[in-house]
C-alpha cells in the first residue's frame, strides 16, 4: 500500500429547494429579520462605470419560467479588476464595489435584475484581455448542484470572437446562448438574457 | 449510520506537517461529480424539467473562478447567529434548543477563514416562514427561521436554533422530508460556492427521502448527517450537533511554465 494522501472530500450538493428566499433573501419570503441585507443591486451612487440593468429570467424544459430560482452574479469592476486579493492585476480597485449581488426571479413573472455596472476586461494568467462578462450561478427546487454559467455583452463583438472561453464553445452555434443583448430603455441600459435549462437553446452550462 | 466520521477527524492529525501544498491562487481541484448528485434525479421530480442535458464545458479556473466576493463582520448583526433570539417577539421559540457547530474546510484539510455561512430551515413543526408554504402546521411567531455566522481564523462556526422538525412535500403523495438545515456557503473562490442540506442523526427518514438519495455516494450522504455532539451541548439549556463542510481544495503554482511562442 502506498502512503494515504488524505485529502477530503468536498461536502455533496443538495437542492436550495423553493424556500432559498428565508435564507438568502427574507424580504421575498415575506419578512423582515436582519440589520443588513444583500441585493441585486451591487452599485452605490459612487461607484464607478456605466450603470447598467442586467435582466433575464431562466426556462424551464417546456420553456416555463422558473418563478423560485436565484441567481448570483460574481463580476469585476469598470477597470476589469475583481475585488479580491487573488486578483493582482493592474486595474484600479474601486472600495464601492464589491462585485456580487444575489436576486430572485419574481414569483409571477420570473424576472430577475440586477443594478450593476458594466465590468471592464479582465486579464487571464496568460495576459490576455478576455471579453468582459458577468459569472452567474444559478439555484433553485429541482436543481441539484448549482449551475454556473457566463454572461457577456451583445455591443462586444470583437471582444467577444477573441474571448478564450467563448471560443471554447463546441459547436460555435451554442456561443449565443451566453450573450446578453443590450438596448436602452428610459434612459437606461438594459442587457437582458434568457438562460434555457434545456431543449434546443440550451444555455452553455461550465464545470470550473 | 456512519455520521460524518470522515470529516470529524482532523485529517491533520495523520500526516507529517505540512502535507498541504502552500496555499496557492492556482485553480480549484477538479470537483468530483460522482460524489453529487446528477443533475437529471427522476427520483427527485423536480430535476426532470430542470436540468441540463449537454455536457458542461469544463474551463481551466482563469481569475474569474478563483476570486470570489468577500464579506465581514460589519455585513452581520450581533443576532444573527441566534436563530432563538433573532426574531423572538414575546418569547423563546418552540422546539427542542440546539447549538450546531462545525468547520468549514477544503479538501487539504486547512479551515476557511473568514467565509460567510448562511442556514435556513423550518420550526419544529415543520413550517417555513415563507408565503408559498402552505403546510397546515403552524407559524411560530416567535422564529424566523434564518442566520448567517462568518468563520473564524479557523474556519469555525456556530449558531443556536431549534431542531426543525419534517414535513411533507409534492413528489410522492407519502413523500417527507427528514429534519434538516439548509446551508450556504462561500468559501474563497466563485467556482468554491456550495449549497447542501444538514441532516440529523438517527432521523428515520433519510433512507426514504428522494432528495437525500440523488446522491450516489454512501459514504457523501452519510457526510451531510451530523452526530449528536454531547460534549459541546449546554446542560440544561442546549443539545448540540456537529456539522464539518468540506469545500474543494486549491492548487499551488510551482512553477511559472510558458507555453511555447509566449
Amino acid at each position: 500500500m502506498p502512503q494515504p494522501l488524505n485529502y477530503l472530500k468536498e461536502t455533496a450538493s443538495q437542492t436550495a429547494g423553493p424556500y432559498v428566499h428565508i435564507g438568502l433573501i427574507p424580504a421575498m419570503a415575506g419578512f423582515d429579520i436582519f440589520d443588513k441585507n444583500f441585493s441585486n443591486a451591487l452599485v452605490t451612487p459612487d461607484t464607478r462605470g456605466e450603470r447598467i440593468t442586467l435582466e433575464g429570467k431562466v426556462l424551464d424544459g417546456s420553456g416555463s419560467p422558473l418563478r423560485d430560482v436565484l441567481l448570483e452574479i460574481w463580476q469585476a469592476n469598470a477597470a476589469g479588476r475583481y475585488n479580491h486579493p487573488a486578483d493582482r492585476s493592474a486595474g484600479a480597485l474601486d472600495e464601492e464595489f464589491r462585485g456580487w449581488g444575489r436576486g430572485g426571479s419574481d414569483f409571477d413573472s420570473g424576472l430577475v435584475t440586477f443594478e450593476t455596472i458594466k465590468p471592464g476586461a479582465v486579464t487571464d494568467k496568460a495576459g490576455r484581455k478576455c471579453a468582459p462578462h458577468v459569472n452567474v450561478w444559478i439555484v433553485a427546487r429541482g436543481i441539484n448542484i448549482g449551475l454556473n454559467t457566463r454572461l457577456y455583452f451583445s455591443d462586444e463583438e470583437a471582444a467577444n470572437a477573441a474571448d478564450p472561453v467563448l471560443n471554447l464553445v463546441e459547436p460555435p452555434v451554442r456561443r449565443k446562448t451566453l450573450i446578453a443583448t443590450r438596448s436602452e430603455r428610459a434612459g437606461k441600459v438594459v442587457y437582458a438574457f434568457t438562460i434555457h435549462l434545456q431543449g434546443p437553446d440550451e444555455t452553455v452550462f461550465f464545470d470550473v | 449510520m456512519n455520521a460524518q466520521a470522515p470529516a470529524l477527524q482532523d485529517p491533520r492529525l495523520n500526516r507529517p506537517e505540512p502535507f498541504a501544498p502552500p496555499l496557492g491562487d492556482g485553480g480549484f481541484f477538479q470537483r468530483d461529480r460522482s460524489i453529487h448528485p446528477p443533475a437529471h434525479a427522476p427520483g427527485y421530480k423536480s430535476s426532470v424539467l430542470r436540468s441540463p442535458r449537454q455536457a458542461l464545458l469544463s474551463i481551466e479556473n482563469s481569475v474569474s473562478e478563483i476570486t470570489g466576493p468577500v464579506f465581514g463582520h460589519n455585513d452581520l448583526g450581533p443576532l444573527d447567529n441566534d436563530l432563538i433570539r433573532n426574531y423572538a417577539k414575546d418569547g423563546d421559540p418552540v422546539g427542542e434548543r440546539i447549538i450546531v457547530h462545525g468547520r468549514v474546510l477544503d479538501e487539504t484539510g486547512r479551515g476557511v477563514p473568514n467565509t460567510l455561512v448562511e442556514f435556513w430551515q423550518a420550526n419544529a413543526g415543520g413550517r417555513y416562514r415563507h408565503k408559498k408554504d402552505t403546510y397546515l402546521a403552524p407559524i411560530d411567531p416567535n422564529f424566523g427561521g434564518c442566520g448567517r455566522a462568518l468563520t473564524d481564523d479557523t474556519g469555525y462556526y456556530y449558531f443556536r436554533t431549534v431542531k426543525p422538525g419534517p414535513y411533507p412535500w409534492r413528489n410522492f403523495v407519502n413523500s417527507w422530508r427528514p429534519a434538516h438545515i439548509h446551508f450556504s456557503v462561500f468559501g474563497s473562490g466563485f467556482a468554491q460556492r456550495l449549497i447542501t442540506q444538514m441532516y440529523f442523526e438517527g432521523d428515520p427518514l433519510i433512507p426514504v427521502c428522494p432528495i437525500l438519495t440523488t446522491i450516489p455516494d454512501k459514504d457523501a450522504l452519510d457526510r451531510l448527517v451530523a452526530p449528536l455532539d454531547l460534549n459541546a451541548s449546554t446542560p440544561f439549556d442546549s443539545l448540540a450537533y456537529r456539522f464539518d463542510i468540506v469545500l474543494r481544495g486549491q492548487r499551488s503554482t510551482y512553477f511559472e511554465n510558458r507555453t511555447a511562442g509566449n
